[in-house]
């Protein structure tokens, strides 16, 4: 910065004198310990070590200085130099810390304002159940298998040993459609998929089949003309009812918990024989006195009315072509809408169909 | 099927302590589904006692009615042995007659407290009870009139009457019709108690001669027996007695006649219909055949029928007077003046009988019980029955002569490995087992080795194959016995990619903050017309139900919208505004004249026949739609809302196509239901997926959704055909990106997509990126143009661009949008 002074004048140099650099080392101190803000900081930091600060132009004069006195001026300086700069790096770093602590105070938000900029989405609890059970039977190796709304005549009754004339025909109140000459249904259950499936496909066959369904029932509280079905379906060698037994009664607790197992009575459905009705161990009393009389779940019965199962009627292998000396299997359905009302307390079928987003969204992403 | 127990008891020697719910329990392990226990009479308390009527003193009064003032003998019953005095509204009895009295303290069906009371200006302690009073009939003409020798005043009439009782209804399986009497109901109570059953159909017959009605079958396969009695000299005012009126009534049959109930008690009672001709009004020989073309008849219920030649009809010289085994006709039915009586107990054919009940929409207890499978040899012990109760209680003399036709099938013999139980159950059922339990249901049973051959009993048409005997075994074992055996299934694929692939898209849409419904797809032309759909539309070709539940709703849909939007409509009707819902769902689209074949159950189809089967099947291409309306971003306390419009449901489907690895691209286009100047078709390449945009304001009209409401359809399945499955990772480079702007003035009516493939393209592989940032139409654009903004991305995968290189490709782009679109560069 500055060369050797050529025009020396003693009077100019008294700043570099002991008493006047202190002087200004006090002034500084002074200045910065005052600041109380960083922006104060900043304007001592110019007028005590800017480039005009007083310091800074007593530093310029060194070089004008006889060389005997240019170490002690220079060390004079030097260090005061080096003393206003130390503090004003302790003020600033005290400043900062002061400044985001106050920052930080100033900052507080109300976090109970609410955020609903967007809308919630969700998946229909029936699509997630769906899911659910189907993964229940994927991770014992089953497929899912599925087949058309709108089917064969042929698929939905009679493959099924549901004949033309067979009585159990009138207990499925059928949409049929136009011309009646094209024989196309809506499917009645999902069973037609199992059919399908044994058709296409040679044993062993492990497959579960949700799926939507139709019938002619008026709409109210516990009815509607569409729901949904889960069917399962094995064929192999040495299947029995007591593998059907087995699998739902593990199907059971994967849904609705350890303990919660299924029993049969006596029923009949033209596809199977025998034929059983299940009965689904009450969840919530789980069938334990005293609990059970008062339990709403099952009303009192400790037991619930879950669906319907059987050994496949052979009358059925033959119609699909399954060698019925050779294998037998087991197929088992039950009400996807009705395992969700009672799983999870839904009071009005209804609420299924009508789009309100309050349903859905209750749910969570995952059942 | 309702059974009184004290019936069932009748014929099944049940311990007398056994609870109603325990045998209730039991018929339903053994298959007689319980539907309901109904204890009739255990809401009337007593004291119910006999009363013999000492005196009685018609008052009349001044609202024109008469009253009687009686005193009544009731013996101990009133505590001081003297004659009860009752004010009696009724007067079809006398001095003498044995009446039911309830005293006071007494409580009567419905909790009608009795007490002491005055009225008529008299104290009336009880009451003289009519039938409908004690819940044992519906008959209020009078009070009940007790026969001269029921019993002695101050007797209790509960036991006297019957008056409690347990009934259960059963829900019957259509396999098992011979519970539909108690006759069946008995057996299988006897059956789960292991207690000796008495069958109410073995009874000392006549022989059959010549001498009865003639009767000629004209079709022995349709009516394999006929059997016909006559009864003669029958009083038709003679009443039906009270414990069979009452038995009736617990099984849910009101009582008509003596004559019919009698009828109708016999059905009850062995699971044979029964018919009953006035025989004084048929004329000349009875004929069974199938009916002709066009014939009529007109059944009892009043309805003129055009029969088929497939019903089974009984004749005789007058005509058709009956559609045999479901319901007889007018001419010849039993009446008031009815003194000669016919009996017909026949066996038809169960097939027939459920055609001819579809066909004309007929169900009656009687057709019930004949389509699903009568016991074929019990005919002449039902008619003998029948005429025995006819002259027992209506008096008359059974004529002489009995016509028996036909005789019933050869019993079914049904041969099963001897093991097969055991097998099909997985139970260890010992072969001891097997035999007694087919026994115990009826059959006979030979051994032969490892097999053994079952000869059903004739009550039992369902057992026809091996597994019916199975699961007779099995149900008296127990199905509680199952054990519980998990198979072990072959190593599964998991999910197909397609499903998989289905669960991705409604968590996509989820994501973004819709939510899923589920909607009917019944729709209606009305809905078509309301999308505003052209004449021609392919989407107005619907499948059309025969039975649809609404007659406005016959379609099967084409498009997922008219649910959609119910749906939005249902929403800010409850009251929520802000929405996005979206819809998976099969649409159909029929085939022209295909015919799906009913093909042969006895072997499988071939390939031909599964093929011309599944050709038939209407297209049912899998759609996913989605709506949003109300605000898409709310405003709120951060600043102002977003309405959701056009751009939102476009983005949406940009989304969803880019969770599947694909690239959307958007083309305007013009279609019904949506905004003409405000529709993107979607485009995977060249191939369209669906539409999107801005609904058509009439179409918001005509739903009842807000104006803007935006929605798009799109084909999932073809989605889903093209989706990505394994995706390639990128190549990136991670040299610096350099940025240009570049502004350019374009014709309004140029597409800002058109203008960004453009620049990108005149930009070179340097340019990583076109982004559109601003869109400006006004004055200083000039008419009828705008400017459009873009930020340009440039990159090299080698190197460091230069600032010369990124201002030659730059001018390249801008150079291209010159000359292809006539773009002029805004400074």
């Amino acid at each position: 910065m500055s060369g050797p002074n050529s025009e020396y004048d003693p009077v100019q140099v008294t700043p570099l004198d002991e008493e006047h650099v202190n002087a200004m080392r006090r002034q500084a101190l002074a200045a910065i310990a005052a600041a109380t803000d960083l922006d104060a900081l900043k304007q001592v930091r110019a007028e005590h070590a800017g480039d005009r600060s007083p310091l800074a132009l007593a530093n310029r004069e060194i070089g004008a200085l006889p060389p005997q006195a240019r170490k002690d001026a220079g060390q004079r300086v030097g260090q005061t130099r080096g003393a206003v700069s130390q503090a004003l790096a302790v003020r600033q770093a005290e400043l900062e810390v002061e400044a985001e602590a106050r920052m930080l105070v100033e900052e507080t938000v109300d976090v109970t304002l609410p955020w609903d900029r967007t809308t919630k989405g969700a998946r229909h609890p029936i699509t997630m159940l769906s899911e659910r059970i189907a993964d229940v039977f994927v991770a014992m190796g089953w497929e899912v298998a599925e087949g058309p709304l709108v089917e064969a005549e042929w698929l939905n009754f009679d493959a099924l040993n549901l004949g033309p004339d067979h009585p159990a025909r009138t207990m499925q109140d059928t949409f049929w459609t136009e011309p009646p000459e094209n024989h196309l249904v809506l499917r009645t259950h999902t069973s037609p998929v199992q059919a399908r499936t044994m058709i296409t496909r040679t044993p062993p066959i492990y497959v579960v089949c949700p799926g939507r369904v139709f019938r002619t029932d008026e709409y109210d509280a516990t009815h509607s003309p569409m729901f949904h079905q889960v069917e399962g379906l094995v064929i192999d060698e040495g299947i029995s009812m007591a593998h059907l037994k087995g699998t739902l009664d593990h199907f059971a607790e994967a849904i609705f918990g350890p303990g919660i197992t299924t029993r049969f009575r006596p029923s009949y459905f033209p596809f199977t024989e025998p034929s059983a009705e299940v009965d689904l161990r009450c969840f919530v009393c789980r069938g334990q006195s005293p609990a059970v009389e008062d339990c709403r779940t099952c009303k009192g019965e400790g037991w619930i009315e879950w669906g319907g199962c059987g050994v496949v009627n052979p009358r059925v292998l033959t119609a699909c072509g399954v060698d019925k000396d050779r294998y037998t299997g087991f197929a088992f359905g039950m009400g996807i809408d009705r395992t969700l009302m009672f799983r999870h307390g839904v009071a009005d079928l209804r609420d299924m169909f009508e789009g309100d987003v309050r349903f859905s969204t209750a749910f969570g992403a995952e059942l | 099927m309702r059974a009184p127990v004290s019936w069932i008891r009748e014929y099944a020697d049940l311990p007398a302590d056994v609870p109603v719910e325990e045998l209730a329990a039991r018929l339903t392990a053994l298959g007689l589904k319980l539907e309901a226990i109904e204890r009739p009479g255990h809401d009337v308390t007593g004291p119910l006692v006999v009363g013999r009527v000492l005196t009685m003193e018609p008052e009349p009064q001044k609202n024109g009615k008469t009253i009687n003032w009686c005193t009544v003998d009731v013996g101990d019953a009133n505590g001081t042995g003297e004659p009860q005095g009752i004010v009696c509204g009724a007067h079809n009895f006398t001095v003498g007659d044995l009446v039911v009295v309830v005293l006071p303290g007494g409580v009567l069906p419905g909790g009608f407290d009795i007490s002491e009371r005055k009225t008529y200006g008299h104290l009336s302690a009880g009451m003289i009870c009519s039938t409908r009073e004690l819940g044992l009939g519906d008959d209020h003409e009078g009070i009940l009139v007790l026969p001269a020798n029921a019993g002695e005043p101050g007797d209790d009439v509960f036991e006297l009457l019957r008056l409690r009782d347990e009934v259960i209804e059963f829900e019957i399986n259509p396999d098992r019709a011979y519970a539909l009497s108690l006759r069946g109901v008995s057996r299988e109570a006897a059956l789960a108690y292991g207690v000796a059953f008495h069958d109410p159909a073995l009874r000392d017959t006549p022989p059959a001669d010549d001498k009865g009605y003639p009767v000629v079958v004209d079709d022995p396969e349709g009516c394999p027996v006929f059997v016909a009695r006559t009864v003669s000299g029958f009083d038709p005012t003679a009443p039906t007695p009270d414990w069979m009126a009452r038995r009736l009534l617990l099984c849910g049959q009101r009582s008509i006649s003596l004559a019919v109930d009698v009828t109708n008690y016999v059905m009850l009672e062995l699971g044979r219909p029964i018919h009953g001709y006035d025989a004084d009004k048929l004329s000349g020989p009875i004929r069974v055949r199938r009916a002709g073309e066009g014939e009529r008849l007109t059944t009892l219920d009043g309805v003129d029928r055009e029969l088929s030649i497939e019903d089974l009809v009984v004749c005789d010289d007058s005509g058709i007077i009956g559609l045999g085994g479901v319901m007889g006709g007018q001419t010849t039915e039993m009446s008031n003046t009815t003194t000669r009586v016919l009996i017909e107990a026949a066996h038809w054919d169960s097939r027939s009988m459920f055609r001819t009940g579809r066909r004309h929409k007929l169900t009656s207890e009687a057709g019930k019980r004949n389509e699903r499978g009568v016991d074929p040899t019990i005919c002449e012990a039902a008619a003998d029955r029948v005429a025995e109760l006819l002259v027992e209680w209506g008096g008359g003399t059974i004529e002489p002569g009995v016509t028996v036709v036909g005789h019933p099938p050869e019993p079914r013999t049904v041969t099963i490995p001897i093991d097969l139980p055991a097998r099909v159950t997985g139970m260890d059922i010992a072969s001891d087992t097997t035999i007694a339990n087919l026994e115990a249901v009826g059959c006979e049973v030979d051994v032969a080795a490892d097999t053994l051959t079952a000869t059903v009993p004739p009550w039992r048409p369902d057992l026809e194959d091996p597994f019916d005997l199975v699961e007779e075994v099995a149900r008296i074992v127990g199905y509680e016995d199952v054990p519980s055996v998990l198979p072990q299934a072959p190593a599964g694929g998991g999910l197909t990619p397609e499903q998989a692939l289905r669960r991705r898209a409604g968590r996509t849409l989820a994501g973004e903050g819709y939510v899923e419904v589920l909607s009917f797809p019944f729709v209606g032309e009305a809905d078509f017309d309301r999308l505003g759909l052209d004449g021609d539309d392919p989407r107005r070709t619907a499948l059309r139900l025969a039975n649809p539940l609404s007659n406005e709703e016959p379609l099967m849909t084409t498009t997922l919208l008219p649910g959609l939007l119910r749906s939005v409509s249902r929403n800010i009707s409850r009251g929520t505004t802000d929405l996005a819902l979206f819809e998976t769902s099969p649409v159909t689209f029929p085939r022209d004249g295909v015919a799906a074949p009913i093909l042969p159950v006895d072997r499988p189809p071939t390939k031909q026949e599964w093929e011309e089967l599944n050709r038939a099947i209407p297209d049912q291409p899998l759609h996913l739609a989605f709506a949003a309306s109300g605000d898409r971003d709310r405003g709120g306390w951060w600043g102002k809302g977003r309405a959701a419009g056009w751009s939102d449901v476009i983005q949406t489907a940009r989304v969803l196509t880019d969770a599947f690895g694909l690239e959307l691209s958007a083309r305007a286009s013009t279609l019904a239901p949506w905004h003409p100047g405000r529709c993107a078709e979607l485009f995977l390449g060249e191939t369209s997926i669906g539409h999107a945009g801005e609904l058509h304001p009439k179409v918001c009209r005509a739903f009842g959704v807000p104006p803007r409401t935006s929605v798009a359809e799109i084909d999932l399945d073809l989605l889903i055909s093209r989706a990505v499955r394994v995706p390639k990772a990128p190549g990136f480079s991670s040299y610096p990106v350099a940025k240009e702007d570049v502004a350019l003035v374009v014709p309004e009516d140029l597409p800002a997509g058109t203008l960004a493939a453009t620049l990108l393209e005149g930009a070179g592989p340097l340019c990583e990126s076109v982004r559109l940032f601003d869109v400006y139409t006004g004055p200083q654009a000039g008419e009828g143009r705008k400017s459009l903004a873009f930020a340009l991305r440039f990159r090299a995968p080698d190197r460091t661009l230069t600032e010369k290189e990124t201002a030659a490709a730059r001018a390249a782009a801008v150079a291209l949008a010159e000359q292809r679109h006539g773009a002029q560069q805004r400074s």
